[in-house]
């Protein structure tokens, strides 16, 4: 990869433009608002692959659990959303009005201490980034620190996703159980489920993508950057240079979570719910599977995965709803074993030499492939 | 227990055991100000050990080592690493995916936290002082080159480099000059003459001729104790080591 890292790092500013043109301007004009509304949604699986392009691809820390952190970040926003659709006017047939509706069913009568603060936006949106981040340090802090990698961390990131899943389901009266937080409507007021509040939505989703993906590019680019790639490569010579390995992991682990949360808050936003079916085990694989497929050193080959596998589910499960699982299996293989770099790399190693070779044409044999 | 010492380096009844196995057995080993000292001694003696012991990679059992003075067993390998020691591993152990250039500047011993990568800037200094290093290391031309593709023997001096920037007090080099060609060997002797000036250096080293070249006062390891320790002469012609080590 590090024969063309300069050449790499010019050509995802460009891709990074270019998919900002691609989802800020193209698809709102040729899309409906439905067909818009859904690449929305995966847009905030996006923010899940970014987050993994910089914690699996450059410090090689696999977590099959951002799940979690996604989900966290979206019942952060779900939960502020359903206190304000529960209110005493809206709730008034319940036996206790003023309580979201599954506290109610489940005989609930007074809202539990832990969503009272939930009643402020500002707390909410500061409890996105920061539950999910704290989440994210006490398990990086307890792997790290005890120097738990590998196969292991991925394992333990499984299981705490299964754990949050189960509590999730088990809790229904403080969760609202296997169903999720459903029927949210405004936000201070703002009805969500309108056309127009999704293209806003739409647009906000890119923006703070777009912006995800430059904050990636800084840390990536920065000293830090390649600290991350060097841990990856010898993390014993990184202990030796006088750094505290377990700090650089559990930081980049935390953005990593940050960032999916926030894909999280937007999922609740554009769909209108979060239930722990986007927090669990087969959610989490599926993002570490986007990423793979659009390449996890590459931020934009990320979201480009994401989109197209995305896509791909989509239109197949419309024609074939039993394979798609099975085809997404296969394609993991086959990224796995065929071109571990994913898109991006395809694009990097294949294509941009192929064109290079067009560009040079009538001396076909004359111009190696290699490129300086 | 807390006698004070001269030495930049005391090891003190130190022992480490794995699951019975006593590694190194109550080894005492003092090493100067501005010493050079190579430790040889056969497979298994625990030369090795004793440099994990030292920089925090393995935990002793038992006994003490003081650096300037202080305890140092027990701290991190970071906390030591910030203290004035520095390791060279077996294998070359350098980022293949940087630059040359690159490997440099992180182990240049500033902003070695979080927030001081993160917002670390490149300035003339920096780069000055990588060339400079580049330079002792003869890898001056191939400064922006993957370190992948350097041969073994610039790999190791990469390395050499990697802990040269790091200005320690102690230096630890475990079989500089293995798998190298007779040529760099030579070159290597050259760079190690250079980067002893105003440090303490320990060499682990197989090769005698090499060996020869370089040291000051040899240790000869033998199961995890001091088998012997002077000269290079006063070894060469010691019963004890020539039966264990030298002699076949």
């Amino acid at each position: 990869m590090s024969k063309i890292l300069t050449q790499n790092r010019n050509l995802e500013v460009i891709g990074i433009v270019a998919l900002a043109a691609i989802i800020v301007v193209i698809l709102p004009v040729s899309l409906d608002i439905f067909r818009l509304n859904l690449v929305g949604k995966y847009l905030t699986y996006a923010f899940v692959a970014v987050g993994l392009v910089l914690c699996w691809g450059y410090t090689g820390i696999l977590s099959l659990g951002q799940g979690i952190f996604f989900g966290l970040g979206g019942y952060c926003m779900a939960m502020f959303l359903k206190l304000e659709a529960s209110s005493v006017a809206n709730t008034k047939i319940q036996t206790t009005p003023g309580i979201p509706d599954f506290m109610d069913w489940n005989q609930i009568h007074a809202l539990p201490a832990f969503w009272q603060p939930f009643h402020s936006l500002a707390f909410s949106l500061v409890a996105v980034i920061l539950v999910p981040s704290f989440a994210a340090f006490v398990v990086g802090l307890a792997m790290f620190k005890r120097r738990v990698g590998g196969v292991y961390f991925a394992i333990i990131t499984q299981a705490v996703a299964a754990v949050l899943t189960i509590l999730i389901i088990g809790q229904q009266g403080y969760t609202g159980g296997i169903n999720g937080i459903t029927d949210l409507r405004t936000l201070l007021g703002w009805d969500i489920r309108t056309d127009h509040a999704k293209y806003i939505l739409y647009f906000v989703c890119c923006a703070l993508l777009i912006g995800s993906m430059l904050l990636a590019r800084f840390v990536l680019a920065s000293k830090l950057g390649r600290i991350l790639v060097a841990i990856r490569d010898k993390e014993e010579r990184v202990r030796f240079s006088g750094y505290d390995v377990a700090n650089f992991k559990i930081f980049v682990f935390c953005l990593a979570s940050a960032i999916a949360a926030v894909g999280g808050a937007m999922f609740t936003l554009q769909v209108g719910f979060m239930s722990p079916s986007f927090v669990g085990i087969v959610p989490s694989i599926e993002m570490v599977i986007f990423c793979a497929v659009g390449g996890r050193q590459s931020v934009v080959g990320a979201v480009v995965g994401t989109l197209l596998v995305n896509w791909a589910k989509s239109s197949f499960s419309e024609t074939f709803p039993q394979l798609w699982l099975f085809a997404m299996g296969g394609l993991f293989i086959a990224v796995v074993l065929a071109f571990p770099r994913g898109l991006a790399g395809l694009f990097t190693d294949q294509l941009l030499p192929w064109i290079e070779r067009l560009r040079v044409g009538g001396k076909p044999r004359a111009t190696p492939a290699p490129a300086e | 227990m807390s006698n004070s010492t001269d030495f930049l380096l005391a090891l003190e009844k130190v022992s480490v055991s794995f699951d019975g196995f006593k590694a190194v057995n109550e080894l005492n080993l003092y090493i100067d100000k501005g010493e050079l000292r190579v430790i040889i001694g056969p497979n298994g003696a625990g030369k090795t050990t004793v440099l994990d012991l030292i920089c925090g990679r393995t935990k002793v059992t038992e006994g003490s080592i003081k650096f300037k003075d202080q305890e140092i067993t027990g701290l991190k390998e970071h906390e030591i690493v910030r203290r004035g020691i520095g390791r060279k591993f077996q294998t070359p152990s350098i980022y293949e995916d940087l630059s040359v250039f690159e490997n440099l500047e992180i182990s240049l011993p500033r902003g070695r936290n979080v927030g001081g990568a993160l917002f670390w800037k490149r300035t003339d200094d920096v780069i000055e002082r990588v060339r400079e290093v580049a330079r002792m290391i003869f890898l001056i031309e191939l400064i922006d080159r993957p370190a992948e593709t350097l041969s073994h023997g610039q790999k190791q001096w990469l390395e050499i480099g990697m802990l040269l920037i790091q200005d320690p007090e102690l230096l630890m080099l475990d079989e500089p000059v293995a798998g190298m060609s007779v040529s760099e060997r030579v070159k290597t002797a050259e760079l190690l003459h250079e980067i002893i000036k105003n440090r303490s250096v320990i060499v682990i080293e197989h090769d005698m001729k090499f060996v020869e070249s370089i040291a000051h006062r040899v240790t000869v390891l033998h199961q995890g104790k001091v088998l012997a320790e002077g000269n290079m002469d006063a070894i060469q012609h010691d019963a004890k080591v020539k039966e264990v080590y030298l002699g076949h």
